[in-house]
């Protein structure tokens, strides 16, 4: 164990010791305990930062976990988990200082359970980037999902809170598995659950059959994890977590988990036409849908969902598109395609930054009024001038606005977007153009929600009678955080290249590694490039976003956006509906709890397996040949026999019934007698007596047997279904005969060696008996004992009867 | 009117004592002859079966006190003893012995260890069946 791996497990511990810490420091909220954790880790991992030219050299840490299976808790440290450790600390401790001030510190706030679920999610995270083993990194995913669909239904007496966090869970569990489905797939091709063994192995892996299915299955993870269309129906429900939940969860960390994994196996998958089509095109979708869906919301937290979700496309394909540099051997041309990967990077950072301050200063707005809603709000600016600070430069940030940090990548997402409309490989030409259309209609309908949001908070005008709350600026407590990120928005967007080489350059390395052998990647961000399309397009993206907001109004009224809910809430609704609903029906239509009905199924069953076994293993066989010869004595016994049994079921009384039965077991011992068994006919006639007897004492108490009426059709399906019984088990027996007497005569019998042992080694001439006692006697104590048992549970049944009114 | 059973009464004193003794036949003929204890159980049952049916239950529980779940448990007892019998001789579970012994007025006879297996056999059979049909007789709930 080393340091980083304690790093990884310091939140859990520390979540040992919160409920204590809450017990028994009533007056101290929870938070401030909590919150030296996350500034330690991530002072910590500063160190780790490259400074001064030189690179990061990647840190390969192994414990022995199940090292029978391949399983070791291996921390791996590049650039890429650096930079996502780095976020997961410094955001997390901003959100725990915030999470100070809006959660307060009342007897009926359940601290301790919020920073316990939040201690665990943050370690899981921790886990999840900063582990090189599949298994582990599964391990600390699902346990993210976990404290996520806690933290979501932190609030569980609210009915919303439960669903969102049902639903959460649901749509992230689901992609969790099918990831480590494909996880096993990446140990069948490669023998190794480590990251770095089966980037090794990656040129055999692209030539595998199993490539496609190992893929398709983890990008499923990937983009639940990340809520790309159409998994992203979860994330607007999340919101009903507490806001540092949603900044923290839902915009800065969790969320990027699947865009981390994604860019993690970049090095395996990437290269391909499939691996670069499908993440930008989900990508793609995901960015215009959320971008369009976003517009149509009323609720702050709801826009910042939306917008997220639009973000996270944005990431995604852009890592999609950067996936198009490892097509790529020659050291040359891939780097124009590279440029989409550092603009992914650099807007992964970008949008932590802005989206955890802005949804922070949404809570609030939340806090501070009572309401979310945008039709209530409006001219807070002058009641809160730090908010409406904040809120500006985040959403400025956002909608790509110049001097902040969102223009810089929105920039580079554009020249991304151009370089690859241009690209000569995976039939990008004619597609690719719709690219950029595509984008730059999505950055549109991105300016005009941040404009919304603005607008519709903070401008216009104040409505207090419609707030629950007077109006007033929050605490300073609360503002510091949202503060230090807009700082950073500032100050990355000032001084892009601060970030280049410490944090984008060793991450773009863990990307593209095979690339960056030869000469590290060249990191330049700067703001101005001259008059080019990228330009151009921002200035079309702020004309049209102006003139769409401006005539906004007239939208409104139209359906679409008075439609708020995503229409792929209702998939998900109904289907899970149906699912229930289809399983209930099922469920009736098997257990009828008619016994009748259950007996049928066993039969059937029965019949069918044993005539897909004759089928299948050719089995059907006659064979006549050591037949003995049929005495005229059987003869007449078998036809009685036959008879008698068909007579049963057509004796309306019970009496009658019994005494036919009674023939049929006297006539059997008769077959004994003529097939030379006097023990076992000896048997059968008392037996038969006895159980006569019996009979005849049970159904004395019984009523008149009922004249049932059945449907015609009824009675053909039981008739078939005896039919059928009564032809396989002949048709078993005659086989069962051929097999061994025929073709399979090697079954020899034992008999003979009772034969010639039963009087030397036993002392008895009746070898029936010397096998009862003897050779079986085993068979014959445990037999006694079941009808001691037998005998013990008739008493039982009917001496120990319950009064009225006892239970057991 | 009170029925007078007086011809199923003398029958059934004398016809019972020979289905007792065939039964006792049957046991011991068991190891080289068709019998044993499950059909000389059986066979007992059906004897005293008779004297059920042909007199009153409170006559018949004053002429055959037992207990019948404690002579299964007895029977039980006595075949599994035997099992353990051949375990203190170091030999497998329920191996049986026998030997040849001469008696001075039956001459030789043959001894085994199945025998007392089988009374276990016998007194479980004769037990179970008894049992198992006098309480639901005499159940009149």
């Amino acid at each position: 164990m080393t340091s980083l791996h304690y790093l990884v497990l310091a939140p859990f511990i520390t979540a040992l010791i919160v409920p204590f810490l809450y017990k028994w420091f009533r007056k101290v909220h929870t938070g401030w305990f909590v919150l030296i954790l996350p500034i330690t880790l991530f002072v910590y991992l500063l160190q780790y930062l490259p400074v001064g030219g030189e690179r990061l050299e990647p840190l390969q840490l192994e414990v022995p976990w199940v090292p029978s299976l391949g399983i070791n808790f291996t921390i791996y440290l590049d650039g890429l988990s650096l930079l996502f450790a780095l976020l997961i600390t410094g955001i997390g401790a901003l959100v725990v200082l915030y999470s100070i001030y809006y959660i307060a510190n009342k007897k009926d706030e359940p601290l301790n359970n919020f920073y316990v679920y939040l201690l665990m999610f943050m370690g899981a995270m921790l886990g999840v980037v900063l582990s090189d083993n599949l298994i582990v990194i599964y391990v600390f995913w699902e346990l993210t999902s976990l404290a996520s669909s806690l933290l979501i239904a932190y609030w569980f007496h609210k009915e919303k809170s439960r669903y969102g966090a049902q639903k959460s869970m649901l749509i992230t569990v689901t992609g969790g598995f099918s990831m480590l489905a494909g996880f096993s797939l990446l140990y069948v091709m490669t023998n190794s659950f480590s990251i770095r063994v089966i980037v090794d192995h990656a040129g055999e892996i692209v030539n595998s059959p199993l490539f496609i299915p190992a893929m398709l299955l983890i990008l499923l993870g990937a983009f639940t994890k990340s809520a790309q269309f159409p998994f992203h129906i979860w994330l607007p429900d999340a919101m009903e977590a507490p806001t540092p939940v949603s900044a923290y969860l839902h915009s800065a960390t969790m969320v990027k988990a699947g865009i981390y994994l994604v860019a993690r196996l970049t090095p395996v998958f990437g290269g391909t036409a499939q691996w670069f089509w499908i993440i930008t095109a989900f990508g793609l979708v995901t960015l215009t849908w959320g971008s369009v869906s976003a517009v149509r919301q009323k609720d702050l937290k709801a826009i910042l969902a939306y917008s997220t979700i639009s973000q996270l496309g944005l990431i995604m394909s852009l890592l999609g598109m950067g996936s198009a540099a490892l097509h790529y051997d020659i050291a040359d041309e891939y780097k124009i395609y590279s440029i989409a990967v550092m603009a992914a990077v650099f807007h992964l950072i970008n949008h932590a930054t802005f989206k955890g301050a802005l949804f922070m200063a949404v809570g609030i707005v939340d806090h501070e009024t009572g309401t979310r809603d945008i039709r209530k709000l409006g001219g807070l600016m002058s009641l809160m001038p730090v908010t409406f600070t904040i809120s500006l430069i985040g959403l400025a940030s956002m909608a790509g606005l110049p001097p902040f940090n969102g223009f810089l990548s929105k920039e580079m997402f554009f020249a991304g977007v151009l370089e690859i409309s241009s690209l000569e490989i995976f039939n990008v030409r004619t597609l690719g153009l719709l690219l950029p259309v595509i984008a730059w209609l999505a950055s549109i309908f991105t300016f005009v929600y941040c404009a919304i949001m603005l607008f519709k908070t903070f401008l216009g005008k104040h409505q207090p009678e419609k707030l629950e709350k007077k109006a007033h600026e929050a605490p300073v407590g609360m503002l510091i955080s949202p503060i230090i990120l807009v700082s950073l928005v500032v100050i990355i967007g000032l001084f892009p290249n601060i970030l280049a080489y410490t944090v984008i350059e060793p991450a773009m390395q863990s990307i593209l590694p095979n690339l960056s052998g030869t000469d590290p990647f060249y990191v330049n961000i700067y703001h101005w490039h001259g008059f080019n399309t990228e330009l151009f397009m921002t200035i079309g993206v702020v004309l049209f976003g102006v003139l769409i907001y401006k005539n906004l109004s007239r939208w409104q009224q139209t359906a679409f956006f008075l439609k708020e809910r995503d229409p792929l809430n209702a998939v998900y609704d109904s289907g899970l509906d149906g699912l229930v609903a289809g399983s209930q029906r099922v469920t009736n239509m098997q257990m009828t709890g008619l016994l009748r009905d259950y007996f049928m199924f066993m039969i059937v069953f029965m019949v069918a397996l044993l005539g897909w076994a004759f089928i299948r293993f050719d089995a059907l066989a006659f064979d006549f040949v050591n037949v003995a010869e049929i005495s005229p004595y059987l003869w007449i016994i078998t036809f009685v026999l036959i008879a008698a049994v068909i007579s049963i079921p057509f004796i309306g009384h019970r009496i009658t019934a019994i005494v036919a039965v009674g023939v049929v077991g006297f006539l059997i011992a008769l077959l004994f007698v003529v097939l030379r068994a006097p023990d076992l006919a000896l048997t059968q006639l008392l037996v038969e007596t006895v159980m006569v007897v019996l009979f005849l004492l049970c159904f004395y108490h019984l009523p008149e047997l009922r004249k049932e009426k059945f449907t015609p059709r009824f009675k053909i399906t039981n008739l078939i279904i005896s039919i059928g019984v009564g032809v396989i088990v002949t048709l078993t027996a005659f086989s069962a005969h051929a097999m061994r007497h025929g073709k399979a005569s090697w079954v020899e019998s034992i008999s003979q060696y009772f034969i010639e042992n039963s009087k030397p080694l036993a002392g008895g001439y009746n070898m029936v008996n010397v096998i009862l006692v003897d050779f079986r006697g085993f068979d014959t104590m445990l037999e006694i004992v079941v009808l001691g048992i037998a005998a013990l549970g008739v008493v039982t049944l009917i001496k120990l009867r319950m009064k009225g009114g006892e239970d057991v | 009117m009170k029925t007078n059973f007086l011809l199923l009464h003398t029958i059934t004193r004398i016809v019972t004592f020979i289905i007792l003794s065939f039964s006792i036949f049957l046991f011991f003929a068991g190891h080289n002859n068709p019998g044993g204890g499950f059909i000389g159980g059986l066979m007992t049952a059906a004897a005293l079966l008779l004297l059920y049916i042909s007199f009153d239950m409170k006559t018949i529980k004053v002429v055959l006190p037992f207990d019948y779940s404690k002579i299964i448990a007895v029977g039980l007892l006595i075949a599994i003893g035997t099992g353990l019998n051949s375990l203190f001789h170091g030999d497998a579970f329920l191996t049986q012995y026998f030997d040849y012994f001469d008696v001075p007025v039956l001459g030789e006879i043959e001894l085994t260890t199945a025998l007392p297996f089988d009374l276990g056999v016998y007194l479980v059979v004769v037990a179970v069946a008894l049992l198992t049909i006098i309480t639901i007789a005499e159940d009149d709930a």
